[in-house]
């Protein structure tokens, strides 16, 4: 049995990491097809950190991610808290809805609409109005990551802390906080790897240069994909297993 | 760092730079040879924002919702046919183009902009058939080859609507521009029968799999068959006796182009002949300039897949804007796709 449970998630770990292995082995090859190997090579590596478009694109598509994330986790969190804290219920579920549309709308009618809106309003398709479209498609979804903790919250410790003298902004900084960072953090991780991911909203809302890896790499469609993005998305893989194992590591070191 | 990252982007929402010049390109992912655009910007001094796009639909919605501000862009033929008639195009000055002399007269005055006032060619091809000569038996000189049930599922076929009906409509004698409903079921009919022969419907992988013997014979693009014939020497390409499509990439300055003086100085910089030739030898596709082609590998200039002879494209034609019959190609593209 324990066999059958072990193998499974092997098969499983297999079925994720395999497209990645054959990448890995692929930014070696010399050849620029995946049907045949003409040799080791570190060139593309090379050319990677010659070519500025890509690196740009890198550029854009990490800072996007974090201050999306970040602004979109300090918004979210509020909202949370306040739909969780002030709403009344007829309040609260209005506001679920208008949540829940972002996230079920397709990305395109999502990208489409906000290019419009952006163009209505005469702001310069760019970086800014990159990021406000990235804060928006990620706000929902750190609202609905927080929100569960906070439901799971007990009031009582909240109302504790008041009566005890504190004020709703001490309790909430030193009492709910800290009890809901878990999905506060997980909604910050959430929304930077739907960032990082997002193409076509990330495509409508761009502009004058401004360029992130999806729209780079899903303009190579036509084609066919050029190796030195083996490379990046080798370098990038690499870069977060190592910090996933010094993170765990700390844990680890922590527990003992 | 959040400080540092916010500043740089109030900086980079700010105002335009007034002092140095620049220009916006909208090209195809991967369409130019990176150090040309670096060697323009050097000799030239102009500061060149470059953006690229996956296909000519998107590239189109952002141009006409107004979004884009780009001054030179590089679409494909129809689309080009279209953004004339939207009135989305200003009209080149081809005094400021002196290099447009050496396109290749049958490359000039071409359907699509037929006073040639509006673009100027970059790269052009054909569609055809890559085949595998080991797996292949019999002689490849007609379409119909990709209905032979001896190739069941051993053949590729283009996942691209017009494409894929239009070879139908050449193989049935028809125009692929045609918007004659009768005409259009037939070439539907035709699709669904050879639905079960068909391996697949792919685009790009096709290439990948060719190489590797993954079937006997499929539907792409001339440029891609370069490539793949180089890769494996079994691979041959064939334009039927048919006809078949030959497309056109070609530079066009979008309207309200802020920088139109740089936009004619880029267009006229991709067709000088020194520089076309970086370009067709980074990307592989074919050059509408006789003096680029003349410089070439002989054996590439006789390659049927890089350089046709015009005898070979005599029944051959451009796509056109289908404009209001775009539906009918998407209905019978969607009936194919979903039949049984």
């Amino acid at each position: 049995m324990e066999f059958l449970k072990r193998s499974y998630a092997a098969v499983i770990f297999a079925f994720l990491y395999i497209p990645i292995f054959v990448l890995i082995v692929f930014s070696f090859n010399a050849s620029k097809s995946r049907a045949s190997w003409d040799g080791f090579t570190l060139r593309w590596y090379a050319d990677l950190f010659d070519n500025s478009a890509i690196l740009n694109a890198l550029y854009y598509t990490l800072s996007i991610a974090v201050l999306a994330a970040l602004l979109a986790t300090i918004i979210g969190t509020l909202a949370a808290f306040a739909m969780y804290k002030d709403m009344r219920p007829w309040e609260k579920k209005i506001v679920m809805n208008l949540t829940y549309l972002p996230v079920l709308n397709p990305d395109i009618v999502t990208g489409i609409s906000l290019m419009l809106l952006f163009i209505f309003m005469k702001i310069n398709l760019g970086f800014l109005s990159l990021l406000l479209a990235h804060i928006i498609f990620n706000v929902p979804y750190v609202i609905l990551t927080v929100l569960p903790k906070l439901r799971q919250f007990d009031n009582n410790l909240y109302e504790a802390a008041l009566d005890l003298g504190a004020s709703p902004a001490y309790a909430f900084r030193r009492i709910v906080f800290p009890e809901i960072l878990p999905g506060i953090v997980t909604g910050a991780l959430f929304a930077f790897t739907l960032s990082i991911d997002d193409f076509v909203i990330s495509f409508f809302t761009t502009g004058s240069g401004i360029n992130n890896l999806s729209i780079l790499i899903y303009s190579m469609a036509r084609r066919g994909i050029h190796p030195t993005i083996n490379a990046l998305s080798t370098l990038l893989f690499l870069a977060v297993l190592i910090l996933l194992l010094a993170v765990n590591r700390r844990v680890v070191r922590d527990k003992k | 760092m959040v400080c540092v990252l916010g500043a740089v982007a109030l900086a980079g929402c700010g105002g335009e730079k007034t002092a140095k010049r620049e220009l916006k390109v909208y090209n195809w992912g991967d369409y130019i040879d990176p150090e040309v655009l670096k060697d323009f910007e050097k000799e030239t001094g102009i500061h060149v924002i470059y953006d690229t796009f996956a296909t000519n639909e998107d590239m189109y919605v952002k141009v006409k919702s107004g979004g884009s501000d780009y001054d030179v862009a590089i679409p494909s033929d129809y689309m080009i046919k279209r953004m004339i008639r939207e009135n989305l195009l200003e009209k080149i000055d081809m005094d400021k183009v002196p290099n447009y002399q050496g396109i290749g007269d049958k490359f000039k005055n071409l359907p699509f902009d037929p006073q040639n006032a509006y673009s100027v060619p970059y790269m052009w091809g054909t569609v055809g058939i890559i085949y595998n000569k080991k797996m292949v038996t019999d002689p490849v000189d007609s379409w119909n080859i990709l209905w032979n049930p001896k190739y069941a599922k051993q053949i590729f076929m283009l996942d691209s609507p017009r494409d894929s009906i239009g070879i139908t409509l050449k193989l049935l004698g028809y125009s692929l521009n045609t918007g004659d409903d009768a005409q259009l079921e037939q070439a539907k009919a035709k699709l669904i029968e050879q639905k079960p022969l068909v391996l697949a419907y792919v685009v790009d992988e096709v290439k990948d799999k060719m190489i590797a013997g993954e079937a006997a014979m499929a539907v792409v693009w001339s440029g891609d068959a370069m490539f793949m014939k180089e890769k494996n020497p079994d691979l041959a390409y064939v334009i039927p006796k048919e006809g078949t499509n030959y497309w056109f990439d070609s530079m066009v300055i979008l309207k309200g182009a802020k920088h139109k003086a740089e936009a004619e100085e880029f267009i006229n910089y991709m067709t000088r002949p020194d520089i076309a030739k970086r370009n067709v030898e980074y990307i592989g596709y074919a050059s509408p300039i006789p003096e680029v082609v003349k410089s070439l590998d002989p054996e590439v200039q006789q390659d049927v897949a890089a350089y046709p002879a015009d005898s070979l494209l005599k029944s051959s034609e451009i796509f056109d804007d289908l404009s209001d019959n775009l539906a009918k190609y998407d209905k019978v593209w969607t009936e194919v796709k979903v039949a049984q």
